[in-house]
């Protein structure tokens, strides 16, 4: 990924900055200009609760080059008390056990990096609160 | 709004073509929907086609495709909406000759794969890049995540997918076209190698080259290309969010059922209308959602009709005679060109030893992405 555009997204990415939809209050993860729900355009922003439950799971044994030495690994939808849903990676646990309904704490990590010396690229993997 | 005809139609078999070019491809389609109509040139054409420039580092397929058709000059149109794309060039076909535009437009679809493209990674781009693909995940992986959310919310089972697996093997083995023309077991699609977990390799459609092209026309002309038209009753087009996340239910397919219900609006007909339908299986999950969302089975049990036989050849409601997606192939682009060329065939009694009897309305549906886009055509037998 090119770096502009890789700190274009580090709002969203390193603090989990969210908006929240003055008009109707819908949460958006990532920020947009337009709300999605009423077509609003005046936002507050929110730092999302470092938690949430998952929604729906896979573990994914064919994975893309950049993750190949991951696989198998765990990913989820993950849903933040604020109502914000997140796609994650799921981390530090037997990926076989992940699975709807599941308590997760999201974690500052490094997701993956750009070729050999390429730029490393952050942001949140969830890991189970046990 | 002119009432709209397709009169003929070509297409390559489905598979590993090594032989075969992109431009290979969609010149025998397109000559073999020409000689078959006895047509020399058209008005115009639209080619659907998700991204020669990644599999092929091809983009600008328009003058290149005219001029090895011969046909340099005629106005090209190539149409991208991810797996959607074929069926979205069939639309912009249709809505060329309703509007009075033009009157003899082709509508191809083409896609080469296997040419040395990073095929995960390409078909990951379907997918949002910021948000799904940044994380890790792949393209069956978010159908996965379709499938368990599906099995926890409605009780489907590994069962039911493989029935959809297994009927559409069974149907592709009839067809001289399909990538693969062998019959699968439960058993040997439940032990395929995982590739996104509930998904295995035998519920995944295969990486393929083909084309595929239909000719149309107005309605009133039609007897001059043919004496058995098909006539478009309707076409539906929708959208819904790109990321999966951002669906509450990521179960249910809301742009196949908008698409379908605009579809089925414009026809004035409804789902116990269809005699035949080709559907989107790019995964066995996605054909058990699409059903649900074209309002073929009650939301929620979608994973019962192809395990009691209700969707098989000779069922209530056949499903994919063709094959579908998994058994002929899915060559992205050209996938919802030949949906409507297997419906085509089966309205004019063409369709051989998968020949649904008295077949005279037919539906395709095609997808994009995890459900960003659907399209929905119905067409009859006139
Ligand atoms: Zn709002």
């Amino acid at each position: 990924m090119p770096s502009p555009r890789y700190w274009r997204e580090v709002p969203a990415r390193y603090r989990l900055e969210a908006g929240r939809c003055v008009g109707c209050g819908a949460v958006v993860y990532p920020a947009r200009r337009i709300c999605p729900a009423c077509r609003g355009q005046q936002f507050e922003r929110l730092a999302l609760s470092r938690r949430g439950t998952v929604v729906t799971s896979t573990v994914i044994h064919v994975a893309p080059t950049e993750f190949q030495m991951e696989a198998p690994y765990a990913m989820a939808v993950v849903e933040t008390p604020e109502g914000a849903r997140l796609m994650v990676q799921v981390a530090d646990c037997e990926p076989n056990e992940v699975g709807p309904g599941m308590e997760v704490a999201l974690e500052f990590r490094r997701i993956r990096k750009e070729g050999k010396s390429g730029i490393l690229c952050y942001g949140h993997k969830a890991v189970p609160v046990r | 709004m002119r009432e709209v005809a397709i009169v003929s139609a070509g297409m390559t078999p489905f598979g590993e073509l090594w032989r075969y070019s992109l431009r290979d491809l969609f010149v025998e389609a397109s000559l073999g929907a020409l000689r078959q109509a006895k047509a020399d040139t058209v008005d115009a054409v639209y080619v659907g086609n998700m991204s020669g420039g990644q599999f092929v580092g091809q983009e600008h397929l328009g003058p290149l495709l005219a001029d090895h058709l011969g046909i340099r000059g005629v106005p090209i149109t190539r149409v991208e909406s991810a797996c959607a794309s074929g069926g979205v060039a069939l639309r912009s076909a249709f809505l060329d000759v309703a509007s009075g535009m033009s009157d003899l437009v082709l509508a191809v679809g083409v896609e080469k794969m296997n040419d040395g493209g990073d095929v995960t990674n390409v078909l990951a781009t379907a997918a949002d890049q910021e948000n799904e693909v940044y994380h890790g995940i792949t393209f069956p992986g978010l159908y996965a995540m379709i499938a368990r959310a599906h099995m926890t919310q409605h009780g489907t089972t590994l069962e039911d997918l493989a029935a959809v697996s297994v009927k559409n093997h069974r149907h592709g083995a009839l067809n001289p076209k399909a990538q693969f023309r062998q019959e699968v077991t439960p058993e040997q699609v439940m032990a395929s190698s995982l590739v996104a977990d509930p998904l295995r390799l035998l519920h995944c459609s295969p990486v393929s080259d083909g084309a595929a092209a239909v000719l149309l026309c107005p309605l009133a002309r039609a007897q001059e290309f043919t004496d058995r038209p098909v006539e478009i009753r309707a076409s539906g087009l929708a959208t819904s969010s790109m990321a999966l996340a951002e669906r509450r239910d990521p179960a249910f397919l809301d742009a196949v059922s908008l698409s379908a219900s605009r579809a089925y609006h414009m026809a004035g007909l409804g789902p116990a209308d269809i005699d035949v339908a080709e559907v989107h299986d790019c995964f066995s999950i996605a054909e058990i959602c699409v059903l649900e969302a074209l309002c073929f089975a009650e939301q929620g049990r979608g994973g019962e009709a192809a395990r009691t036989g209700e969707t098989a050849l000779g069922g209530r409601l056949p499903v994919n005679t063709s094959g579908g997606l998994k058994s002929k192939g899915h060559p992205v682009g050209a996938t919802g060109i030949a949906q409507v060329i297997e419906i085509f065939e089966q309205l004019r009694g063409e369709a051989g030893e998968r020949q649904v009897k008295d077949a005279a309305v037919g539906l395709t549906q095609n997808m994009g992405g995890s459900g960003g886009s659907s399209v929905v055509h119905i067409f009859e037998r006139v």
